[in-house]
């Protein structure tokens, strides 16, 4: 190679190491390489050369021209990463700082409790259906075998309405009532709903949830309740639950029972806990709706949807849920 | 009820421990706790006698007693209860002995007089809340004998709750014969002699309606000593049952009642005229009851009366009139039974509780009424003496025999296992059900009269399944019968919307359904409401016709605890009344209050407004929101400048504003809360989505501003660019709006972005100047609307 070109190149070297940002390095590269950049001139004294000087000359200009295209091109990267990196950093936020815009909001926790109960016995092929609130002697007491002057009526003081033709229905039962009136067997359904009593303490609010399950068709038996019931328990508390059966009574059903489950008390003992009740269609209720009692047979349950929650949720007082704290509620989101 | 164990093991002694006892009746049905006759072990405490007493010197209340307590010689005690007297049997506790609660007897000397123990009151002893005076005994106590052993203390009290079918366990037989069944004991019944009668008094008793009253017995005893005194092992019984002693009539015929399950009366026969009628009352009947209350009879109660009137009401309690009282000598007593439904209104409508009524109205034995009666009367001769007169029976001697048809195949389906027949029997004779073998694996069985709740199979079946145990029916996997439903996709379930707000930030509350009807009608003036018959409270005795009741307590309730921003929805049913029929609805409604966006850095604070509310409204109305208008139609309770009323078509579907400012003035609310209430019925339904081509050219967007007048509603404008824009314009917004300077006073700025777009082809520039011009035009042409260049 001849000096000068050897110079050249140095020189060039030198320079684009030296170029401090994209824009001086630019202007270099058009200096060196572009149409009239002094590389580019050197080719143009080709021409005037002998064929041997000539190849050899040429090959040499070439091999400058990639290695300051080379260069040119290492330098450009370089200085891209540094003007990547100032930017990056000028351009940093604080990211502890809080998010903007909408927050969340929840369910309330009953809301939430209904939900999951219904979604667990809907993979059981239980079906929800819902009913009036205001209701009629007839479906809250009289076709669940509840007449007039039975003590059972005095254990969920009524409220009524219109002069006492109507009533706010004591339990979700009256659903299973208009179900049966409009459906044959096979029936499978829950009914979660709003009922009301007059009642108001630390453990009974005159409004409260309840999921009234029944299941009508042929055969049904205790042995199918208790399995059912198992299931559901498990599932809802996700743990294997010990469950008792214990005789009681509900004119509905006969024979009849209440479920306790075995609770662990924070000091570590446990003790057994009611949760539900349940029993046999009573054939008195079925013949009131015109199923045939001899051919079908039901069994049926119900539970506080807001007992529930508290088993689960940890809830020691039961007004919570209708205060409508929103300390309390925003827990349950 | 509370009974005495040692009672029970009277009748029926299984021998186990009494936990085992009560584990096997709870899971036979039986709820019932376990506590001990008394709180804490008494020692040291002995029956002195009493035989010297004299006043004190230094002190006026207080006496000095010489007390025979069956040591070596007398003790001197100083006693300050006023009925210390010579002659009388009481506690004493001993030098050395500790009182319940703690009190240490030692030596003392009080005002100067030695002091060597304590003379005590029931109370003292802790067998009662209160007492007057020192305990005193019956005068056959044996001087010297530990108070536990005299009165029997090492003792555990039942106390049973039963459900209202088992009226039947409401005694020491009763709880026996269930303790029998479930052990397979036998029941021990104390033998009974039918009590000589000397006398020929007797009263003539008619009964009106069998229904209300299958049986009637009852007898006159005379010449009784008014002065008898109950003895102690009956006062304690009782005691140990919650029931205070009285006096001996009385406290036997609740000893009957508590031992038997008939409940008694016993009338001073003297105050009685003439014979006694059982029949419901006419209209206005009036009569004054022991406790002292009149009631006056609207419902045809059932009554006992005597010739000039009631005397009784039947069941419930007796009239004060014909009360025994401490110097009756000549009682007629009464043992009988009413049905459940002649007694349970009488009791309840009057606000009435006794221990007769709570049996009445869960059924007593119909066959009973004899027996008790007799035992009455043995307990009556021995303890006030007396002439026995004739036994007065009307109604049913025996009552009606129930048979029950039982089929073994029926009890194996209905529990879900296979019982054996032996097994079956074995279970139902325990409970004292006869069986009698028919053809094709099924008895007749016949009912004592004492289980009067055993009518139909099912309760047979009960009874085999309860005595076999519910824990040892298997659980059965299911193979469940079903109808599957029918889910519409077109419809979305509540709990969806319910999710997608809570997403958007919107809290769930779920508030009484009974309202404050003040707010209610502030907030729904013209709605017919219906009001609760028996409210628990004025604040809440009103339906609700809006959910908005509920929503604005709640926003005021927290506000009050310092969350001043809330976006509160209650999803719910709304109830009114439409004619004589009841409607009821369920609502989805909401309340936003406070600032547009939470509390942040980085952006303007500015209150929550209408658009802010509508663009909720809009989210939840999902997939069908295009559906839907918004109409400045005027709600009472709602700004009319800042509210809407919602049309799905022409289908009204709610309404959502700014409450009015008179109405936050008039409910002296700090602010005015925007609301929204949507008939979930109304809104529910989405349809199903059908997806159209996508066009794979690019959109062209053209932007217009527009000067209009200020009463140009922006649905006129949209509609207005969408009618002239053709089948190209794909879509229309209104992207700002501007008023004031450059703009003439009642003008406003729109500016109107446009999207063109075909499916087939890349618009040229020309189509879309046409048909832009084509919208400037309709807008200048229909809104006055002028072009901004």
């Amino acid at each position: 190679m001849s000096n000068d070109l050897e110079q050249l190149v140095q020189g060039a070297q030198a320079d684009i190491a030296a170029c401090a940002d994209s824009r001086a390095l630019e202007t270099l590269r058009v200096e060196l390489l572009g149409k009239k950049g002094r590389v580019t001139e050197l080719l143009k004294q080709l021409g005037g050369m002998a064929p041997d000087a000539r190849k050899a000359f040429g090959e040499q200009v070439n091999r400058a021209k990639e290695a300051l295209s080379a260069a040119l091109e290492s330098r450009g990267d370089d200085l891209a990463k540094v003007a990547l990196d100032a930017r990056l950093a000028s351009e940093r936020v604080d990211v502890t700082l809080a998010g903007r815009g909408e927050t969340i909001g929840g369910l309330h926790p009953i809301t939430r409790t209904i939900k999951r109960i219904a979604d667990i016995f809907g993979e059981m092929g239980f079906e929800v259906v819902e009913g009036p609130e205001i209701e009629d002697d007839f479906h809250n007491f009289g076709a669940l075998n509840i007449p007039e002057a039975h003590p059972a009526r005095a254990m969920q003081d009524t409220f009524y309405v219109l002069n006492g033709e109507r009533l706010l229905r004591t339990h979700t039962s009256p659903v299973q009532i208009r179900t049966m009136q409009q459906r044959q067997p096979p029936i499978r359904i829950i009914c979660p709903g709003r009922v009301y009593r007059v009642d108001s303490d630390r453990t009974h609010s005159p409004m409260f949830h309840q999921m009234e399950g029944l299941y009508v068709a042929e055969k049904v038996s205790v042995a199918d309740l208790k399995y059912d019931l198992q299931i559901f328990l498990s599932r809802f508390f996700e743990r294997d639950i010990e469950a008792l059966f214990r005789p009681s009574y509900f004119p509905f059903v006969e024979p009849g029972a209440d479920v306790h489950i075995r609770w662990q008390q924070p000091d570590g003992s446990s003790r057994w806990l009611e949760v539900l009740g349940c029993g046999v269609v009573h054939p008195k209720v079925l013949e009131a709706v015109g199923i045939d009692s001899e051919k079908y047979s039901g069994y049926a349950f119900g539970m506080g949807m807001e007992r529930m929650a508290m088993l689960r949720y940890g809830v020691d007082d039961l007004r919570l849920f209708f205060n409508n704290d929103l300390r309390f509620l925003e827990q349950f989101r | 009820m509370k009974l005495s164990e040692n009672w029970l093991r009277e009748w029926v002694n299984p021998s186990v421990g009494i936990e085992q006892v009560a584990e096997r009746l709870v899971m036979g049905g039986l709820e019932l706790e376990i506590e001990p006759a008394l709180a804490e072990h008494i020692d040291q405490v002995v029956v002195g006698l009493i035989v010297k007493a004299e006043r004190h010197p230094q002190a006026d209340r207080l006496q000095v007693c010489e007390v025979d307590a069956g040591q070596t010689a007398p003790l001197q005690i100083v006693c300050g209860a006023p009925n210390a007297r010579v002659g009388i049997k009481v506690p004493c506790a001993l030098v050395g002995a500790t009182l319940p609660g703690g009190m240490a007897i030692t030596e003392a000397r009080l005002r100067g007089v030695d002091s060597f123990g304590m003379l005590c009151s029931a109370k003292e002893l802790t067998l009662s809340d209160k007492s007057d005076g020192l305990l005193e005994l019956d005068a056959d106590a044996k001087v010297g004998q530990p108070i536990g052993t005299y009165l029997n203390l090492a003792d555990n009290i039942l106390n049973l709750e039963i459900t209202p079918n088992r009226g039947d366990c409401l005694s020491v037989l009763g709880l026996a014969r269930d303790v029998a069944a479930l052990f397979g004991v036998p029941v021990k019944r104390p033998t009974q002699a039918q009590a000589v009668v000397e006398g020929h008094q007797q009263l003539k008793v008619e009964i009106e309606s069998l229904d209300d009253c299958p049986s009637y017995a009852g007898r006159v005893i005379s010449r009784l000593n008014p002065k008898a005194r109950t003895p102690d092992w009956m006062r304690e019984r009782l005691r140990r049952s919650g029931i205070r002693s009285i006096q001996a009539i009385v406290d036997i015929t609740n000893y009957v009642m508590l031992e038997l399950g008939q409940p008694m009366h016993a009338f001073d026969a003297d105050k009685l005229a003439g014979n006694l009628k059982v029949r419901r009352a006419a209209a206005g009947e009036r009569l004054q009851l022991l406790n002292e209350q009149s009631v006056v009879c609207e419902h045809r109660e059932l009554l006992i009366c005597d010739d000039k009137g009631p005397v009784a009401l039947a069941g419930v309690m007796g009239g004060l009139g014909s009360a025994v009282h401490s110097g009756s000598t000549r009682v007629f007593f009464e043992s009988a039974c009413f049905a459940p439904t002649a007694v349970a209104g009488s009791g309840r409508r009057h606000k009435l509780f006794s221990d007769a009524s709570y049996r009445f109205e869960r059924g007593v034995d119909p066959g009973l009424q004899r027996q008790a009666l007799e035992r009455a009367t043995q307990l009556v001769l021995q303890i006030c003496g007396g002439e026995t007169h004739p036994v007065t029976q009307a109604g049913r001697s025996q009552p009606e025999a129930v048979t029950i048809r039982l089929r073994r195949s029926r009890v194996s389906q209905v529990l879900g296992l296979e019982i054996p027949a032996k097994e079956i029997e074995a279970s139902l004779s325990r409970l004292g059900i006869g069986l009698r073998a028919e053809v094709g694996d099924a008895w007749m069985a016949r009912v004592p009269s004492h289980r009067y709740d055993l009518r139909i199979e099912a309760d047979l079946i009960e009874e085999v399944g309860r005595l076999y145990g519910y824990d040892r029916i298997p659980a059965r996997p299911y193979a469940a019968q079903l109808a599957p439903s029918r889910p519409q996709e077109s419809v979305r379930p509540l709990i969806r919307v319910k999710e997608q707000l809570a997403a958007r930030g919107w809290q769930e509350i779920i508030s009484l359904a009974f309202v404050e009807p003040g707010l209610q009608q502030a907030l729904d003036l013209q709605a017919p409401s219906i009001p609760l018959d028996n409210p628990i409270a004025d604040n809440l005795s009103v339906m609700r016709t809006t959910l908005w009741a509920g929503l604005i307590p709640a926003w005021l309730y927290n506000r009050a605890r310092q969350q001043d921003r809330l976006r509160l929805f209650e999803a719910g049913v709304c109830f009114r009344l439409d004619g004589e029929t009841v409607v009821e609805t369920s609502r989805l409604a909401g309340l936003f209050a406070g600032r547009a966006l939470p509390e942040q850095w980085g952006s303007a604070t500015r209150p929550a407004d209408f658009h802010d509310l509508k663009a909720e409204v809009v989210a939840l109305l999902g997939n069908a929101a295009r559906d839907y208008r918004y109409v400045a139609e005027s709600h009472p309770a709602l700004h009319p400048g800042r509210s809407a009323r919602v049309y799905r078509g022409t289908q009204a579907c709610g309404w959502l504003g700014e409450l009015h400012p008179q109405l936050v003035a008039s409910l002296d609310l700090p602010e005015a809360p925007l609301l929204f209430e949507l008939d979930w019925e109304a809104i529910r339904g989405v349809g199903v989505p059908r997806a159209a081509a996508l066009s794979e050219f690019p959109s062209s967007r053209r932007d217009l501003a527009i000067v209009v007048a200020e009463s140009v509603r922006a649905e006129q404008i949209l509609d207005c660019v969408r009618a002239a824009g053709g089948e190209l314009l794909t879509q229309a917004l209104i992207f700002d709006i501007y008023r004031g300077k450059g703009l003439a006073e009642g003008d406003k700025s729109v500016a109107l972005g446009l999207l063109f777009n075909d499916a087939s082809r890349t618009l040229t520039l020309p189509e879309i100047d046409t048909a832009t011009s084509a919208v400037t035009q309709a807008l200048a042409r229909e809104l006055k609307a002028a072009i901004r260049q």
